[in-house]
């Protein structure tokens, strides 16, 4: 009914409508073509339903495939000399790749056990957010890291389905009525928290081709390399360690292990997926992929709409920003082109 | 709805429910294992699942083996085409269902020993959990293709002991008799060691029968959940649950 905010009903029928969109599922995306100008002239893809290879041109390219796919596709692309990677004489294609530093904890309240039933039902992360609180702390020098998270919370009364809702070790193996009281008692007593914090971008966490391995249709794939710096691992303790003492404050018992290394408080890198960076935006060509209109600084009509061109990653999810930087590069686009300076 | 599921209408909140149709089980396999990541899900997995035993070819029939192959990561190959779920398939249509006649029977027998018909709301096959147990054990994804055998075996052991200590299948047993064979299985730490495999296989099997019965608005209302209903304003937390964990409604 279009109610929800979607691209399928959001903004492809409008687009649609216009006539001029055609759409071309199953095209794995190569490679992005030049012409004698230097300009790009369209991208080669592959149709995922025959293998066949097939070029669509175009006035202007757009890469929107995502952060490390966009980032993959100009590393498979050849530059005007046809020896170099598209797009990257800075050559910051695919390096300060980031993800959200995630961190969490799940406890049990006696205290939530039993209650009468209610409607909690709602948005999710039971109505509350905490932005990040501690800037004062923070700049007295008393927190080992830099920059913050936000804590998102779970837990309450849900819609239950697909899940036990109470588990061996609170039921003590019970069955037949017993149990069904045994899961109404523990209904809405489990609480969860998480943290999703800033990553600083580094020199350690980039990707890059593949030299050995390509994917079914022959295309180099992407090769991940990554190292949390000191500000991340101690962000992600600090979480785990805030949280444990919110479920402890409240009477509950922590239901996971209480390890408090930086491996046993930060989650894997990728797992947030909120993946951005790979082809930076900036201010100077010679140390970033585009400008602030996600124009490519070495072929003008070239464009990165995606996480790619992100050069930090706030705690907040990554799309909203996306979707803002991206109508100004449209605008920027539709503005250039018709001024003939694509 | 599966042949030998007798449709019970029951009446919750005016809504009329009867057993769960293919579809609605289907959704509930393919919702369940989108979410399996999300946090609400994670809370209620077991803390320690079975080990998966091997998929033996050629126990079932034999058409479900090239359903249920797990994808190999270093082939490409995947598990196929997920399910369309707003179209309606017949039993068995999209992937073959893994059950026959005595494993349905068995599996009903003791889904409602677990959940059975009481003031809490009705018995567990009342609300189609034996079909989508089948639906799920069915299924070609790596979760539940390792539970295929456990339920399958599990099921077998469930009726040679029935037999071995009471000559009769576990469906033909009294209430007494189901709950001799239950005590001995139904916690795996307080288990005997004979047991360890069947009290893994009652862990699992509980799991799955209460995730599917509280699935449905039955199950809801025997765990105490009235959400999903439109407000016309919303007032806050009841004063009982207020008063209860002794704290005042700041916001207005």
């Amino acid at each position: 009914v279009g109610a929800n905010y979607q691209s399928t009903t959001v903004h492809l029928p409008p687009a649609l409508a216009t006539g001029n969109l055609d759409i071309i599922s199953n095209a794995h995306c190569r490679e992005v073509t030049l012409n004698k100008d230097g300009k790009a002239s369209g991208v080669v893809f592959i149709d995922k339903t025959t293998g066949k290879e097939t070029r669509v041109n175009g006035k202007a390219v757009i890469l929107a495939a995502s952060a490390c796919e966009s980032a993959r596709i100009l590393l498979n692309s050849r530059a005007a000399n046809g020896r170099d990677a598209l797009a990257n004489s800075s050559g910051k294609v695919g390096k300060y790749i980031m993800d959200t530093v995630g961190a969490k904890l799940m406890g049990q309240v006696p205290a939530l056990e039993n209650l009468p039933p209610h409607n909690e039902d709602g948005a999710g992360g039971d109505h509350l957010y905490a932005p990040w609180r501690l800037y004062k702390e923070q700049h007295a020098g008393k927190l080992n890291f830099a920059r913050g998270y936000h804590i998102e919370t779970g837990g309450s009364r849900p819609m239950p389905g697909g899940s036990n809702p109470a588990p061996d070790d609170f039921t003590q193996g019970s069955y037949g009525t017993k149990f069904k009281e045994d899961a109404r008692r523990y209904y809405g007593s489990f609480v969860y928290y998480a943290a999703r914090g800033e990553m600083i971008p580094n020199d350690d966490c980039y990707m890059d081709l593949d030299p050995k391995v390509k994917d079914k249709w022959g295309v180099p794939v992407s090769r991940f390399h990554w190292k949390w710096s000191d500000h991340e691992l101690n962000q992600a303790i600090h979480a785990k360690k805030t949280f444990a003492a919110l479920i402890e404050d409240m009477g509950g018992r922590v239901l996971e292990s209480k390890d408090f290394t930086p491996a046993g408080s930060i989650q894997n890198p990728g797992y947030i997926i909120h993946e951005v960076g790979g082809a930076i935006c900036g201010e100077d060509a010679r140390t970033s992929v585009c400008n602030g209109f996600l124009q490519t600084w070495e072929v003008k009509n070239l464009f990165l709409c995606d996480g790619a061109p992100f050069p930090s990653n706030a705690d907040k999810n990554p799309t909203l920003t996306i979707m803002a930087m991206v109508w100004r590069a449209c605008d920027h686009l539709v503005g250039e082109a018709k001024k003939g300076n694509l | 709805v599966s042949d030998e599921l007798k449709p019970v209408p029951l009446n919750v909140k005016g809504v009329r429910v009867g057993p769960l149709s293919r579809r609605e089980a289907m959704q509930w396999v393919m919702s369940a294992v989108a979410a399996s990541s999300l946090p609400a899900r994670t809370l209620a997995q077991e803390k320690n699942p079975p080990p998966a035993t091997p998929a033996e070819e050629g126990r079932n029939s034999a058409p479900q083996e090239e359903a249920a192959k797990v994808p190999d990561p270093n082939t490409n190959r995947g598990y196929g085409t997920d399910p369309k779920l707003l179209k309606m398939y017949k039993p068995g249509e999209f992937w073959p269902l893994t059950f026959n006649a005595s494993q349905k029977k068995t599996a009903t027998a003791l889904a409602d020993v677990i959940l059975p018909k009481d003031n809490l709301g009705p018995a567990a096959s009342e609300v189609g959990v034996v079909a989508m147990l089948d639906e799920w054990i069915s299924a070609p994804y790596p979760q539940q293709v390792s539970d295929r055998p456990v339920i399958v075996e599990g099921l077998a052991w469930v009726d040679a002991e029935s037999k071995k200590r009471f000559r009769k299948t576990f469906a033909e047993l009294s209430g007494e008799q189901h709950r001799a064979i239950c005590d001995d299985v139904c916690f795996v730490p307080k288990a005997r060691a004979e047991h360890t495999s069947a009290a893994e296989f009652f862990s699992r099997f509980r799991s799955l029968c209460a995730a599917a019965y509280y699935a449905t608005p039955p199950g809801w209302e025997a765990l105490g959940y009235v959400g999903n209903v439109a407000l016309e304003r919303f007032d806050g937390p009841p004063q009982d649950v207020l008063d209860r964990l002794g704290v005042t409604q700041t916001v207005k």
